[in-house]
């Protein structure tokens, strides 16, 4: 083995733990999803269930912490977009001996900690609302109002910065040459720098709705009647999981691996008919361009498509399918295994005392000389063989009455059954 | 072809801050001329244009198109059209978009939009082309654009700031022609700014030369080149030898310079300056390198110059000849090739002779750099 191929071997093998590493935890989450215990667990599998999507769409909170926080990410995304755009422009237009200065100003909340940005809005704005004299039920103190103004203030700066780096290449001339040609200032904004901005305004937004979206540490001061989703999440938490969060964070990776693969798509079709246009002659220009199909040359459409079919028929399986047989035969496997368990203890247990009755019994007569048939020797008659016949009976009887009880956990948890196995 | 209308820049300064980009300009460019505005870069030309086109309100004085004051007036609301430097065409409009945006901006329908578009290509000969985008256009074919899209707005008035400037050299001298049959065509005024004195004497009706925000002649090319009037304008455009001195004589209209190396020499005072050299005063001369013409060497006289060679070269139309110059600037003679036969005299003294109406003298002052 050369030199050469030991580092390509370990460049493969460190990329197979980085991805490891940076995948595994959503893979396995992912699976829990589908698996049916009541905790979310990959191993032992026991049967394929789609009945954490139910649980997850029947749950009222859930549900209405996402429709919150969507309502909280478009609030955010038209503020901080906005708020973004007047800051970039404000950039590019202000006097060069303030810009570092303004720059340092605009960037700050991104450096201030999300939970003063939280308790200084709800300070702030509470102050606000009783100087105009409102109530606590007022609009101010509304906690839909509060979460996306406290988000926005440091979301505009992301937004700002992304928006910045587009308006470095747009140049100034152009505005002037509408200018120039007789335009407005509103429609030299409208029609050449809105266009050109646009592609850096629909990142920016996606970005600022995600950024929005994830948000826990401000919003959790300021929600108020309207709890989103990663509050809601947290909340459930604390009274232990279920799979019904794994099959919601499986949805949204499902969802952003649709949309990154339909992103890649729509970049591959675009440069592909930038290519057809410089191949193409005039008249193809003025009419319509031959461009391949979708589909050719395009990795990701072709997976856009395998996805969606695979959704498809997932979700037209997942209503036929049943998964209660399986379960039932799980639970009735559980309980076997678990009897099976208890009475293999009970053996060894029994196979123990008789080993040790039977040593003590040949100890006691060497010493006693004669075996002792009451029940008073020192150890309380513990290890005479008929109390223990005696125990053992009593102990059948009761194994007897528990896998008549039809429990799923094959009556590990029944109080009499760890009497039983203490003994 | 109409008459155009006339710009006239009147006592005209700008300033930003303490640094004065144009001081007290006053320029009459009649209505349906080409003129040019030349000067080396930093010069305050450009700034001239963007007050004529209003992007720029002047510190002090008057813009006047067509004799209306401009004061206060929006770029979007004069009867001027600009073609940037850099073209600045709208990148994500198509050819034809980019043409008709003013029209768009009128209102205009779409149809009649196309329709307009489609003559302007004719015209500046991009039939058919009109549904490309401006990114997928040559250089060349982008300046014609730029220039359709100036032209579609109707203006009385066509600025232009160095747009030949980045193209090649083939190119740009194949655009000046066009650029010129362009404008009398459509008849309008048209106010040049360039820093290439080629392109504003083969295209100029008159030109302004410009030299750290103050003009220093406005006239046509001929006069600029063979009568310049300041030292300035002398060395700037074309190529030129210059004699530093003092005025020894004035007769009439030419003057004897004591040159500081050459001798006594005879010039003729340029037109501008008659009257205003007297004896004593230091003086600047200038004679073109193709004024000059051997002579036998050691002739003593007015117009005769003895120097050093340095070195020679061979341009294929000219022999021409360095020799020690004034001020450590070299002195060239450019000999027409007739196929005579040449022969190298570096290190040789030679001896020029000169027509005194091909020399000009002018008062002494600040040469262009090279």
């Amino acid at each position: 083995m050369t030199t050469d191929k030991i580092i390509r071997v370990s460049i493969w093998v460190y990329l197979g733990i980085f991805f490891a590493y940076l995948l595994g935890p959503l893979i396995i989450m992912s699976v829990t999803a589908f698996n049916s215990p009541s905790f979310p667990r990959m191993t032992p599998w026991e049967c394929l269930t789609f009945n954490w999507f139910g649980e997850l769409f029947r749950d009222e909170r859930i549900l209405n912490g996402i429709w919150n926080s969507i309502l909280v990410g478009f609030g955010t995304v038209i503020m901080s977009v906005s708020m973004g755009l007047a800051g970039a422009l404000m950039l590019t237009q202000i006097w060069p001996k303030l810009r570092a200065t303004y720059y340092t100003i605009i960037i700050a909340p991104i450096l201030i900690p999300g939970v003063v940005i939280g308790i200084s809005t709800l300070v702030f704005w509470d102050r606000i609302n009783r100087m105009l004299g409102l109530g606590a039920d007022s609009f101010l103190s509304n906690g839909l109002f509060l979460t996306i103004i406290g988000q926005s203030t440091f979301i505009a700066s992301y937004c700002m910065l992304v928006l910045v780096a587009r308006l470095q290449r747009y140049d100034m001339a152009l505005t002037e040459a509408a200018l120039d040609l007789g335009a407005t200032h509103a429609q030299a904004f409208r029609k050449v720098l809105m266009p050109f901005m646009m592609p850096a305004i629909l990142s920016a937004s996606v970005l600022a709705f995600l950024a929005s979206f994830e948000n826990y540490n401000t919003t959790t001061f300021t929600f108020g009647e309207y709890p989103t989703l990663t509050i809601e999440l947290a909340q459930k938490v604390r009274y232990g999981i279920t799979p019904a969060i794994s099959a919601l964070a499986f949805m949204i990776v499902a969802l952003t691996v649709f949309f990154a693969l339909i992103n890649e798509a729509n970049i591959k079709r675009k440069k592909m008919i930038a290519e057809a246009r410089k191949d193409a002659t005039v008249g193809e220009l003025a009419g319509k361009i031959e461009v391949p199909g979708l589909v050719s040359r395009n990795p990701a459409a072709i997976a856009v498509i395998v996805l969606v079919i695979g959704v498809a028929t997932v979700t037209a399986s997942a209503m036929t399918y049943s998964p209660d047989q399986c379960i039932a035969d799980v639970q009735e496997q559980k309980r076997l295994e678990t009897e099976k368990r208890i009475q293999e203890l009970r053996d060894r247990r029994a196979k123990e005392a008789a080993d040790k009755a039977a040593a003590e019994g040949a100890e006691g007569g060497a010493i006693q000389s004669a075996p002792k048939p009451s029940n008073n020797s020192g150890f309380g008659g513990v290890f005479a063989p008929n109390t223990l016949q005696n125990e053992d009976e009593g102990a059948s009887d009761e194994g007897a009455a528990g896998s008549s009880n039809n429990s799923g956990f094959g009556n590990v948890f029944d109080p009499n059954a760890i009497g039983n196995d203490d003994n | 072809m109409s008459a155009g209308v006339g710009v006239d820049l009147e006592n005209l300064w700008i300033r930003f801050g303490d640094f004065v980009a144009v001081r007290d300009a006053n320029v009459h460019i009649k209505g349906g001329d080409f003129f040019s505005f030349l000067g080396p870069s930093g010069c305050g030309k450009t700034t001239i244009l963007r007050a004529v086109s209003g992007f720029l309100e002047p510190s002090e004085g008057n813009v006047l198109i067509g004799g209306n004051n401009m004061q206060g007036i929006g770029p979007n609301k004069r009867p001027t059209a600009l073609i940037f430097q850099n073209l600045a065409l709208f990148p994500l409009m198509k050819v034809w978009e980019n043409i008709t945006f003013s029209m768009e901006i009128a209102g205009a329908s779409a149809r009649d939009r196309r329709k307009r578009a489609d003559e302007l290509l004719d015209m500046i000969a991009l039939p058919g082309q009109g549904d490309k985008l401006p990114s997928e256009l040559s250089g060349g074919q982008r300046q014609r654009v730029a220039i359709a899209r100036a032209l579609c707005a109707e203006p009385d008035v066509l600025l232009l700031d160095e747009p030949l400037s980045a193209l090649d050299l083939k190119l740009r001298q194949h655009m000046r022609t066009e650029l010129r049959e362009i404008q009398k065509r459509v008849g309008i005024t048209f106010i040049y700014i360039t820093h290439d004195q080629g392109e504003a004497l083969t295209m100029s009706d008159d030109i302004a030369v410009m030299r750290a925000g103050v003009i220093d002649q406005i006239a046509d090319g001929k006069t600029i080149y063979n009568d310049p009037a300041t030292a300035f304008a002398a060395s700037f455009v074309g190529e030129n030898n210059v004699f530093r001195g003092k005025v020894l004589e004035v007769r009439g209209d030419q003057a004897l310079i004591r040159t500081n190396r050459s001798g006594d020499l005879l010039s003729r005072i340029s037109t501008a300056n008659k009257g205003k050299m007297n004896v004593g005063d230091d003086a600047m001369m200038f004679i073109r390198p193709e004024a000059l013409s051997l002579a036998p060497t050691g002739t003593q006289g007015d117009h005769f110059v003895t120097a050093k060679v340095n070195h020679e070269e061979f341009e294929g139309n000219t022999f021409n000849i360095f020799m020690e110059g004034d001020g450590g600037k070299e002195l060239k003679v450019a000999i027409p090739n007739h196929g005579q036969s040449f022969e190298d005299h570096s290190g040789q003294d030679m001896t020029l002779e000169y027509e005194v109406n091909n020399a000009v003298a002018v008062p002494a002052g600040e040469l262009a750099a090279e």
